[in-house]
């Protein structure tokens, strides 16, 4: 087995709405591998960039609680001061954003930007950094580097930008990256050359990926195992082939039938039931997923949902996906119409 | 880069002529002229004779004619005659350009010397003490008219404690070049500035609060953060540098607004500057001066937005013109 | 007869240098398309930001003005119409647009924004104005209460259906969707996509979608053309361009598809970097000396590639 290089024990983080806490990340338990990319689904409201926000100690503490612990080293990063923090962020533990039209500070030069972090973590003198950094850019495949390390942000394409954030990132070797929708503001072509890229750097390093995504394709491309998030909980983890293959949880197969990519020619499209319900909506005890499959009867979940290894390293929460089928195949027509409250 | 700051100017040109047309057809459509002051009930003087000076003056020539007239001579720096001080414009307004120079250039000095700080705080740490009374010093500064505020000023710290001289810009029987006509400047400068700075903070505490509010929550903030970068240098490196921008890029503007809004400032403290000067010169129909002020301010608002322009496409990369 | 035959379309803009900011250039964000839309039928759109595709649509509809080329709407010129003539067609051809959010005015409740195209364009009493809108708020699966509701009471897809409803209020033959589901999530994309289809079968609508994912043109779409520096690139059937592909530009967005089985990601990869190899090899056979594309070219029945 490999090493585990980051460890997350029952977060809760939670946000102050109205004077009440409601957990956005609800007990989530998760162990990072080196070299291992672990990706997290879910759709928006599953609390997976409130995770994200919390390894990274994103959150504004003024209204968010974190409770639990992430544990990298022997230290719990819930604990540690913010100058102690500030000394394992960028260097440890790095983050690649979103959105590189707004990732970068549009007043620095690229050259500054990606040596930001090593003034802070590496002791090299400037024309060290300097050579560094152009090291950095060939790495993500920029080919014209010396000119790149002068210009700003406005002068790169998207494609161009998001390897300059993933330079930032991997600027002081990170043993855990951060990558928050790293493609998804991309164009299809530029985010095939950007998950390529990724793979191939991740092959050079011991780097543990977590990789957060809505999108079930880059996961299938990507990762060595998957984590499916719903309402704050994790309700489904398996090694990347056996999700794909044998879905488990209903929450799971529903996204898998819904895409469209899924499916030759014009066929249906699997619609859930209702919506994903808001913070302070969300009904906390039981299945959190079983409003969504209402024609599934009530004593085939459990009261308490629980994690179960339902297979060797696949584990699903509550019993519910034993019993579960989706009605339009037992209906056999497409008489199942969506509706939405 | 050039390029740019060339045509830049040279746009100005038509600007500038053509609010000088509108000053002259404003004052043109003024009632009366100069002779109607001049001359007004005065008994000896016949229709007939006031007649015969216009024709002579050109005043009965057509608008465009006069116009020229009037232009050629103004770019040369002759504004004409104040019909008040029967003195030339260029006369009455030698010294008083300095000293409204002088005083604008303390005023803004001193308006970002405590509104940049104010407003750091104020952004960098909503909702604490600090930003509960710098906003609470902002309101005031918003609500409060800029003569009560003066005349305030000046009752506590001239009337009341005597600390500082009101009324002129020197003590006229100091001797020009000493040590003391310079200290005596400098105290007559300070009322003045105090009073119009204090003021004119409002707009810069308001304007750094409310974008450093907006950037923080930017997503380059959060690289910065991510890569370790301590609070301090997040605010110093990325926050302020952004949100400093557009007020760099302002001053050119700024400046302007200061020269055209000391107006009250100076009537208040009767400081000989050009503001001073204007509500003198409106209050007694002192067209031409007017005149000649409206169309000087005017063009320094049109030459500081040219300034800003250059300024912003200097310091930011994003517009900078190849 | 095809309801929209768009013959040799062009969109420029002109780029000002110089010291006195004359035209120097122009930027051709559609440089001559045509394609035809047969009633009833789905028309994909595809390409990447700045490819020329939304520039498209948004001309048809009259968002934006024509260079050059025909907008032939049931065989009458659009392009050629003042403004007064083509608002008559305006009601034929109504758009749905990507973003629900800033797409629907947050001032007006339910019933103000669905009505508001009747009222431009039909004269009815308030209480038809009222049935009519009860009817379509029904027909896009919404609660009858939600008239008197307001835009931010919604979810994602919910206001999507109303964008749709506010569409389809007019009885149009030709909608045009730009991006219509990219700003919502996979599960919300599928309602809203399994609605279109319903509502095409039952309004007999044409559909232009625009879009950027290959994955929802293919699952909505009959025919498609690939767009590509405002140019056609490949033109055919859904399973022509999905099964045999001939311009490289078409092969090499549909290996940048990402692979939805885990093991076939390296294959994936490889496919990837041979495709760019010989995009670097054969460039000459699919640009001309100019880097402009070449025109289109029939293979076969109905299927068009752009190649020497």
């Amino acid at each position: 087995m490999k090493n585990p290089v980051l460890e997350i024990n029952d977060l809760r983080a939670s946000f102050n709405i109205k004077g009440n806490y409601y957990a956005a990340v609800d007990g989530v338990s998760l162990t990072v591998h080196e070299n291992e990319v672990v990706a997290i689904v879910g759709e928006s409201g599953c609390g997976k960039s409130a995770l994200a926000n919390s390894i990274m100690g994103l959150h504004n503490l003024k209204n968010t609680k974190l409770e639990g612990e992430i544990n990298f080293g022997n230290q719990n990063l819930l604990e540690l001061p913010l100058a102690k923090f500030n000394k394992i962020r960028g260097k440890d533990i790095a983050m690649i954003f979103q959105d590189p039209m707004t990732a970068l500070n549009p007043l620095a030069t690229i050259g500054r930007q990606i040596e930001e972090p090593m003034d802070y973590h590496l002791k090299l003198s400037a024309s060290e950094k300097k050579n560094r950094t152009l090291e950095l850019l060939r790495r993500v495949g920029i080919k014209n580097e010396q000119r790149v390390y002068e210009q700003y942000p406005h002068e790169l394409s998207g494609g161009m930008r998001q390897r300059v954030v993933i330079a930032i990132a991997l600027s002081c070797d990170p043993v855990v990256l951060l990558a928050d929708e790293p493609t998804t503001a991309l164009d299809v072509t530029i985010q095939a050359q950007i998950m390529d890229l990724m793979k191939e750097l991740q092959n050079q390093t011991k780097t543990g990926i977590i990789l957060i995504t809505h999108d079930l394709g880059v996961v299938a491309e990507m990762a060595d195992r998957v984590v499916v998030m719903y309402a704050g909980e994790i309700v489904e983890m398996a090694d990347v082939k056996d999700l794909f293959e044998n879905p488990l949880h209903p929450y799971t197969r529903s996204l898998l039938n819904s895409i469209p990519a899924n499916f030759e020619g014009k066929e249906k499209l699997h619609v859930i039931d209702g919506i994903v319900p808001s913070l302070q909506n969300l009904d906390r005890t039981g299945c959190r997923f079983a409003p969504r499959i209402a024609w599934i009867p009530e004593e085939d979940h459990e009261e308490r949902p629980e994690m179960h290894e339902a297979e060797p390293n696949h584990f699903v929460r509550c019993s519910c996906y034993k019993t579960f089928y989706f009605p339009e195949d037992r209906v056999g027509e497409n008489e199942y119409v969506a509706t939405e409250s | 880069m050039l390029q740019f700051i060339l045509r830049r100017t040279l746009i100005m040109i038509p600007q500038i002529i053509l609010v000088s047309i509108i000053v002259f057809l404003l004052a043109k459509a003024m009632p009366g002229d100069a002779l109607t002051g001049a001359f007004q009930g005065n008994p000896d003087v016949s229709q007939e004779q006031i007649q015969k000076i216009r024709e002579k003056l050109g005043l009965n020539d057509p608008w465009y004619q006069q116009y020229g007239r009037w232009l050629g001579n103004a770019v040369q720096g002759d504004f004409g005659q104040s019909y008040v001080h029967k003195q030339p414009v260029t006369h009455l307004l030698a010294g008083k350009v300095e000293n409204t120079l002088l005083l604008s250039f303390f005023t803004l000095v001193v308006t970002y010397i405590i509104a940049i700080p104010l407003g750091i705080i104020s952004g960098r740490w909503t909702d604490t003490w600090a930003d509960k009374i710098i906003v609470t010093y902002n309101y005031f500064a918003f609500a409060t008219p800029v003569f009560v505020f003066a005349l305030l000023m000046m009752y506590l710290f001239s009337f009341v404690l005597g600390w500082l001289p009101y009324g002129s810009s020197v003590d006229i029987k100091l001797e020009e070049g000493t040590w003391d006509y310079f200290v005596s400047r400098a105290k007559h400068l300070v009322l003045p500035v105090l009073s119009g700075a204090l003021i004119a903070t409002y707009s810069t505490i308001q304007y750094l609060r409310n974008d450093i509010i907006d950037q923080k929550l930017k997503d380059y903030v959060k690289t910065a953060r991510a890569k370790g970068v301590p609070e301090g240098k997040v605010y110093i490196r990325h926050i302020l540098r952004n949100s400093l921008l557009p007020i760099a890029a302002f001053l050119g503007m700024e400046i302007t607004l200061m020269i055209t809004g000391s107006i009250f400032i100076e009537s208040i403290f009767s400081y000989p500057g050009l503001g001073f000067l204007f509500i003198q010169s409106i209050s007694t129909r002192d067209y031409s001066v007017v005149t000649a002020l409206v169309l000087i301010s005017s063009t320094a608002v049109i030459i500081g937005t040219m300034l800003s322009d250059i300024i912003l496409s200097i310091v930011d990369p994003r517009i900078r013109i190849e | 007869m095809s309801l929209l035959k768009v013959n040799d379309l062009k969109i420029h803009y002109p780029i000002r240098g110089g010291f006195f900011r004359r035209v120097v250039d122009h930027v051709k964000a559609v440089d001559g398309i045509s394609f035809e839309l047969q009633p009833g039928e789905t028309y994909g759109l595809v390409g990447e930001s700045g490819c020329g595709k939304t520039t498209s649509g948004r001309a048809i509809i009259g968002l934006n003005n024509v260079t050059s080329g025909e907008l032939l709407f049931e065989g009458k010129d659009l392009a050629k119409m003042g403004r007064m003539e083509r608002r008559k067609h305006t009601k034929d051809i109504q758009m749905i647009f990507q973003d629900p959010y800033s797409s629907l005015n947050v001032r007006k409740n339910v019933l103000n924004i669905i009505a508001e195209p009747l009222r431009n364009f039909e004269r009815l009493s308030p209480k038809e104005e009222l049935l009519r809108v009860q009817e379509l708020v029904a027909r896009v699966g919404l609660s009858p209460e939600s008239i008197y509701k307001y835009p931010h009471q919604f979810s994602g897809g919910q206001r999507q259906r109303i964008g749709i409803a506010r569409a389809l209020a007019l009885k149009p033959k030709l909608i045009i969707a730009d991006e219509p589901v990219s700003a919502l999530d996979v599960s919300v994309q599928a309602q809203v996509l399994n609605f279109m289809q319903e509502i095409q079968e039952d309004f007999g609508l044409t559909y232009l979608f625009i879009s950027h994912d290959l994955g929802i043109i293919q699952h909505m779409c009959d025919r498609i053309g690939i767009m590509y520096r405002g140019r056609f690139v490949e033109e055919g059937t859904a399973s022509e361009i999905y099964n045999n592909p001939q311009h490289l530009y078409t092969k090499r967005l549909i290996a940048a598809i990402p692979e939805l089985d885990p093991e076939k990601r390296f294959e994936k990869m490889h496919l990837r970097q041979s495709i760019n190899q010989e995009y670097q090899n054969d460039y000459n056979n699919y640009f001309d000396k100019d880097g402009r594309m070449y025109d289109l070219k029939r293979i076969s029945e109905s299927h068009s590639v752009a190649m020497q």
